[in-house]
């Protein structure tokens, strides 16, 4: 019997790890109804890499289209995984806080504009170094200002994960969606091996690796919302709820006291078992998640 | 790595609140203080070294779990203590950055230090958005995610302007190693290229600061500094409360339209389209 007879909703579904950023972008709307913009046409590169020999992209690995989700208006900005590792730069950062910006204002202005992340980042582009984190820094004020009127939702679907300073953006969005494949976390696991040494995070440990960044472990912690499969039609049913939901009422990045206590009772006499501390904190979930 | 990462923030912290202990129930690493600036109450953080923390990845001077959600805990009070008050008497929040990154370790990454962080960033830009004054005065390193956590959130951002104030994405080894090139090809090529500069008076190009001040010796400030210091941040905070509580201003400076000119063009093009969208 074929892989196909045995698991036929496996292999028939459409992969969206395998979509690019705008293809990923373009199948959350409703059908026909969206507009890129500021797209490859209109030639905003980075400035920064040709003056260091490196080639830019016309839309520097940063899509944002806008259109209806579900009927409701909304603006997805997705990074291309593909181009400089989804790194930040200062036009894809602009474009990011430029949209989230103009959802605010019409948001405010009683036109709701939901926002959908697509974070595939390694954080910081280095070779745009401090534009890149100040980038950063006005995303996240921009998420902040956006999620008291209409919902961010931050996909993180793999391969490249979501990680550096973007990881904050996550942290401060109404809702986090992951699949199993996708990995949040501020520093990668190569990061850590070179600054603390092999013995802190060995990074060749995959196992190591999705146990602590993992979506599974991520959502069964309380750190993110929804663990969805790897299937474009399911990815963009989730997203179409949560931008039918609306704004979050309470975030997970208000909820101090209920993680400063969480973290007051860590044994960090040695390296902390992630099985172990997701059903910790798992069980008593309902007081922590995004609402 | 610069062996004064955090002694520039103590001094200074000490310098401006007469204080030098963590408030009760803090963790060594975070010295908070309410104390006046001018005639008005201001809220005081700094994050330390601590070289006793039970986070071992912390011990010199990043800011870990601890010290993000106690962050969050002290600006979150604030918050909460003057909500009802209106917005020219909400107190001003100093932030002395001297933070060497953020924690890179495994137990940090385990408990969710991205959220942690996220937390912290978050406390910060909800009080700047509720009208309080944040200000940042850069003492000393200010680097990658330590930075993001503490004090890139504030309305207006002060440095010193000698040769130990390194504001950057990360430190010359690592970034050399990842964009696969020697320190000194990066330190050649920060000299033409602003953004990749590890040198504070580059850094003043990209329009995102208030103001560079000098003192002799950061580490031991006298007390005309401490004065002129102080008289800074008080006029930070009126131009704060003058301003808008978004980032906006970084990008209307003199500065900022020149070297940020692509953010502008970006913006411009993106608002154009979007509305006929």
């Amino acid at each position: 019997m074929s892989t196909a007879e045995v698991f036929p909703a496996f292999v028939s579904r459409k992969s969206f790890i395998e979509l690019d950023g705008r293809e990923r972008a373009q199948s959350l709307f409703d059908q026909n109804a969206w507009t890129e913009l500021v797209g490859p046409f209109d030639r905003a590169e980075s400035p920064w890499l040709p003056m260091q020999g490196i080639a830019p992209q016309a839309d520097d690995g940063c899509i944002v289209i806008k259109g209806k989700i579900g009927g409701l208006s909304a603006v997805v900005v997705s990074l291309e995984g593909a181009f400089q590792g989804g790194s930040i730069g200062e036009v894809s950062g602009a474009k990011m806080t430029a949209a989230l910006d103009l959802a605010t204002k019409d948001s405010e202005a009683g036109k709701k504009t939901a926002a959908v992340l697509l974070l595939e980042t390694g954080g910081v582009r280095l070779q745009e170094a401090n534009l890149g984190l100040a980038a950063i820094a006005e995303v996240i004020s921009s998420i902040l200002a956006l999620r008291q009127h209409a919902p961010v939702i931050t996909v993180v679907a793999g391969t490249v994960g979501c990680f550096g300073g973007m990881s904050l953006a996550a942290g401060v969005s109404s809702y986090v969606v992951m699949t199993k494949e996708a990995r949040l976390g501020l520093n990668g696991p190569e990061v850590i091996e070179q600054e603390s040494g092999i013995d802190e995070f060995d990074a060749s440990d995959r196992a190591l690796i999705w146990a602590i960044h993992g979506g599974e472990q991520r959502v069964g912690m309380g750190e993110a919302d929804a663990l969805v499969e790897d299937d474009a039609e399911k990815i963009a049913s989730t997203i179409r709820e949560y931008v039918k939901a609306g704004p979050a009422f309470e975030h997970r990045s208000q909820q101090v006291k209920l993680y400063r206590d969480r973290i007051a009772a860590l044994d960090t006499s040695q390296q902390i078992d992630p099985m172990s501390l997701r059903q910790e904190w798992s069980s008593n979930k309902n007081s922590g998640g995004a609402r | 790595m610069n062996e004064h990462v955090g002694l520039r923030g103590r001094a200074w912290f000490q310098a401006l609140t007469g204080k030098n202990e963590p408030l009760t129930g803090d963790p060594g690493s975070v010295l908070a203080s309410s104390s006046l600036l001018g005639n008005e109450a201001s809220l005081f953080l700094c994050v330390v070294p601590n070289p006793e923390s039970r986070f071992p990845c912390v011990r010199d001077g990043q800011v870990g779990l601890e010290e993000a959600y106690t962050l969050a805990t002290r600006v979150r009070e604030v918050i909460d203590e003057d909500r009802d008050k209106p917005k020219a008497e909400k107190r001003p929040i100093i932030a002395i950055v001297d933070v060497k990154s953020q924690a890179y370790g495994r137990r940090e990454e385990t408990a969710g230090i991205f959220l942690a962080a996220a937390t912290s960033a978050d406390a910060y830009a909800s009080a700047r958005m509720a009208g309080h004054p944040v200000i940042s005065l850069v003492a000393g390193h200010a680097f990658s995610g330590g930075f993001l956590t503490h004090g890139y959130q504030a309305n207006r951002i002060l440095a010193f302007d000698d040769a130990g104030i390194v504001i950057h994405a990360m430190h010359k080894e690592a970034a050399a190693r990842i964009t696969r090139r020697s320190v000194a090809e990066l330190e050649r090529l920060g000299h033409e290229i602003a953004p990749m500069s590890y040198d504070v008076k580059d850094y003043a190009k990209l329009g995102l600061l208030y103001k560079l001040l000098h003192v002799e010796n950061p580490l031991q400030p006298t007390a005309p500094e401490v004065e002129t210091v102080k008289q800074a941040l008080i006029e930070a905070i009126q131009d704060a409360r003058a301003g808008s509580t978004d980032l906006s201003n970084r990008l209307e400076s003199d500065a900022a339209k020149q070297t940020r000119k692509a953010s502008i063009a970006v913006r411009t093009v993106l608002e154009a389209q979007w509305q006929k969208s």
